[in-house]
């Protein structure tokens, strides 16, 4: 790979967010991007500098709307079979009710993404993995699909694929015998752009999903956080999850 | 004591000998067959989905794999704790050791989504994965009971097999520990994250290798002709008796322990009385089936030597199996408590009992392992000598 | 002693003498397919023949492990130049039958495990 003398990355970076940042006033309002503050460059690797996060406003969360639901299995070709047991799930609304008041609420459920993640723990091969900005991924080239991180996981966010697939995405491999979860779409994020669940959700207007780097104090998601409280789900657990929840 | 202890190769021919055979070949043979419809269909074709994702391969693989560490048993009782009594029985208890826990690793192999990737089992390892160290307890295992037959067989070497015997007795105690902690040190499901999961384990090996060794061992000495003294058998009875009693103790405490745990209260409820079909496997197959009912047989003087033994050992050994099918499968149905305080309802069967019903291909690769360790263990009675051809009784001195 | 040696030599020069100058025979077909778009492969056609499974496998660890999403090497790069359409348009999979990976590979008779996950076509229906 030719390498790039410093300036010339620097400038390009430079002139890069500058034409971002006059895209984004360009846009419609509400529509978020992930924030270009610390856009990289494609030979960049994901640093720790970044984590990313997403705050899911439950208060806005309709129910019965599962738009995040099907954007996301749209962007990754996630088919279903007609048989459910087996289908893969990568993003679920759960309906919730109160067990001593009876009140009732809808969230979407998802890779928590967690700082301390069970599922990276008992992964043998290391295939199930922390990227460093914050991301849990499978690597599905060393995964042997034993399941064990499926069980490890306190959301039960991962799905095992029970069968040959086929019209995978370029940018979502996926394949028979290995394990997949949310990746908050690592492929968008990369370019600069939102996961698919929260451009769907914000382009509707409902705005329940906040996606953004959490070191970034000036990032929408920092700044809702900071602003009303949020919990993750299994606080006893103290996983440190990248997605939190406000209004449950 | 001098008396004369010769082993021979099993050498027999007959009509017995080839139903055994050709059982084991037709176990191993379905195995193979649906370990091949499973990977080439995918996992949709068994019982196992994403609620459940280990099922009965599972059972029967943890089964073989605690048979194999307990089988070793006899061996380490005349190595290591110098009961010289029992060092007749001490090769095939190695040779046992060895055969079930490859067995065990076949289904497990055999059940994985990506099995043609196991060369990357073996060469990508991330330590903090229980998983990758029991890759190497395992492998490690049967390197290291291989070498402990070699010291019992090879006179030359004999002095040696006490020293093999007491690195292979430490190496199965982390083995086994290593496995119950597949369970124990899962944080997420309330059945499971306890510390008690390794010692448990470790009991259960006990009980279960002395049950199979007890069944293998009187079946293949009466088969081959020597008789096995009522007083051996009565001892290695006693010994089972003690080691069900661990496990049953350990089991208690567990299920005691998590009645004290607010937290655990579903899912005790859930096993203890409204699970169904795990409900009745724990009670009726591991509680009473499993463990009262052998040791009573065991202790209790009533019934024939051979015969309460025998049969208390294949009461373990469903005891053993049901147990197991109630922690794995059980301990996955019911539901995670994702959001507490907060009953949930998904189209990803969150908030409800998985229901899980174990499909013919699970089966027949599970017992699959099991053909395969008999396959190799007939394999080896036949080309090395394990049977002793005279067994000295144990307060007798014999000058030949 | 003599004699196995002489024998040895014999079959020796036999193995050695028949490759030369006789190519390839009628009976073998070598590997034939599609030609990629643009002018040249991003490395020398004679490199990536023998190395590109090395580019890929630092490129995949690179880009899962790191983010490091550098076109050059991408396997999606390769497939987007080397797909062949038929004639209605639709696009074949690089891994069909005579197409461009699956061509090479059943010459070698060297098994691909990547068209299991990886798309064996370039994206054609994207959402706006």
């Amino acid at each position: 790979m030719a390498k790039d003398l410093p300036q010339d990355s620097q400038r390009r970076r430079l002139l890069a967010r500058t034409a971002a940042g006059g895209a984004i006033l360009a846009l419609a309002p509400g529509v978020k991007l992930a924030e270009l503050a610390l856009a990289r460059d494609e030979d960049d690797p994901a640093s720790t500098q970044v984590r990313w996060g997403l705050l899911v406003d439950v208060s806005r969360c309709a129910d019965g709307c599962d738009a995040c639901v099907s954007a996301c299995n749209e962007e990754h070709a996630l088919q279903t079979t007609g048989r459910p047991r087996t289908d893969p799930q990568w993003i679920r609304k759960a309906d919730l009710v109160d067990e001593t008041t009876g009140h009732t609420l809808s969230m979407p459920l998802m890779c928590q993404h967690c700082e301390d993640p069970p599922c990276v723990d008992v992964c043998p091969t290391g295939a199930s993995f922390r990227r460093a900005d914050g991301m849990v991924l499978v690597d599905k080239h060393t995964c042997i699909g034993c399941r064990y991180c499926m069980l490890a996981c306190p959301f039960k966010a991962r799905s095992f694929v029970h069968e040959e697939i086929s019209g995978q995405r370029s940018y979502s491999p996926r394949g028979k015998g290995t394990v997949e979860s949310c990746t908050f779409c690592v492929h968008r994020v990369d370019q600069d752009r939102a996961p698919a669940c929260v451009e769907r959700c914000t382009e509707l207007g409902h705005g329940a999903l906040i996606f953004g780097d959490l070191n970034d104090p000036d990032s929408e998601v920092s700044d809702r956080r900071g602003s009303a409280p949020s919990t993750e789900l299994r606080p006893d657990l103290t996983l440190n999850t990248g997605v939190r929840y406000s209004g449950v | 004591m001098v008396s004369t202890l010769r082993f021979q190769m099993l050498t027999t021919c007959g009509t017995g000998y080839g139903l055994v055979l050709g059982l084991l070949a037709l176990l191993a043979g379905a195995g193979l067959a649906a370990a091949w419809y499973m990977e080439s269909q995918g996992h949709w074709v068994t019982g196992m989905d994403n609620q459940v994702v280990w099922g009965l391969p599972h059972v029967f693989a943890v089964y073989l794999i605690l048979a194999a560490s307990g089988a070793l048993n006899a061996a380490s009782v005349s190595s290591v704790f110098g009961r010289t009594d029992y060092t007749p029985m001490a090769r095939l208890s190695g040779l046992l050791a060895i055969t079930l826990l490859i067995g065990g690793l076949t289904v497990l192999v055999l059940d994985l989504g990506r099995p043609d990737r196991l060369i990357v089992a073996m060469t990508y390892y991330n330590f903090k994965s229980i998983f990758a160290w029991n890759i190497f307890l395992y492998t490690g295992f049967i390197v290291l009971v291989a070498v402990y037959l070699w010291m019992m067989m090879e006179p030359q070497m004999n002095r040696y097999t006490a020293r093999v015997g007491l690195i292979a007795l430490c190496w199965r105690l982390v083995l086994t520990s290593g496995t119950g902690a597949i369970f124990g040190f899962l944080v997420a499901r309330e059945a499971y994250d306890t510390a008690i999961m390794a010692p448990m384990f470790i009991a259960m090996s006990l009980a279960q290798g002395t049950a199979i060794f007890l069944l293998v061992s009187t079946a293949l000495f009466h088969w081959t002709g020597y008789r096995l003294d009522d007083e051996r058998i009565t001892r290695l009875g006693r010994l089972l008796a003690i080691f069900v009693l661990a496990v049953l103790y350990l089991v208690l405490l567990h299920h005691l322990t998590n009645l004290y745990v607010a937290q655990h209260h579903g899912v005790e409820r859930f096993i203890l009385l409204e699970g169904g079909v795990y409900t009745v496997l724990f009670w009726g197959a591991q509680v009473v089936g499993g463990s009262v009912l052998p040791v009573w047989l065991l202790l209790s003087h009533r019934f024939s030597v051979r015969g309460s033994v025998v049969t208390a050992a294949l009461l373990v050994v469903f005891g053993g199996l049901a147990q197991l099918y109630v922690i794995i499968i059980g301990g996955q149905a019911y539901p995670l408590n994702i959001v507490p305080g907060y009953r949930l309802q998904s189209s990803f069967f969150d908030g409800v009992i998985a229901h899980y019903t174990p499909s013919l291909p699970e089966l027949a690769l599970g017992l699959g392992g099991v053909g395969v360790a008999g396959l190799l263990s007939i394999l080896a009675l036949r080309v090395l000598p394990f049977i002793p051809v005279a067994i000295p009784t144990p307060s007798s001195v014999k000058e030949r | 002693m003599t004699l196995v040696r002489s024998t040895l030599t014999g079959i020796l020069s036999m193995v050695l003498c028949s490759g030369t100058g006789s190519g390839a025979s009628a009976d073998i077909n070598l590997p034939k397919y599609p030609r990629g778009q643009g002018e040249a492969c991003v490395e020398p056609s004679e490199v990536m023949r023998r190395d590109h499974y090395e580019y890929l496998m630092h490129h995949r660890q690179v880009s899962v492990h790191l983010g490091v999403r550098t076109k050059r090497h991408s396997l999606v790069g390769c497939v987007n130049c080397h797909v062949a359409r038929e004639e209605d348009g639709n696009y074949l999979p690089v891994n069909a039958p005579g197409q461009f990976c699956q061509s090479c590979h059943e010459y070698t008779a060297v098994k691909m495990d990547c068209f299991g996950c990886h798309a064996a076509v370039p994206d054609t229906l994207v959402r706006q």
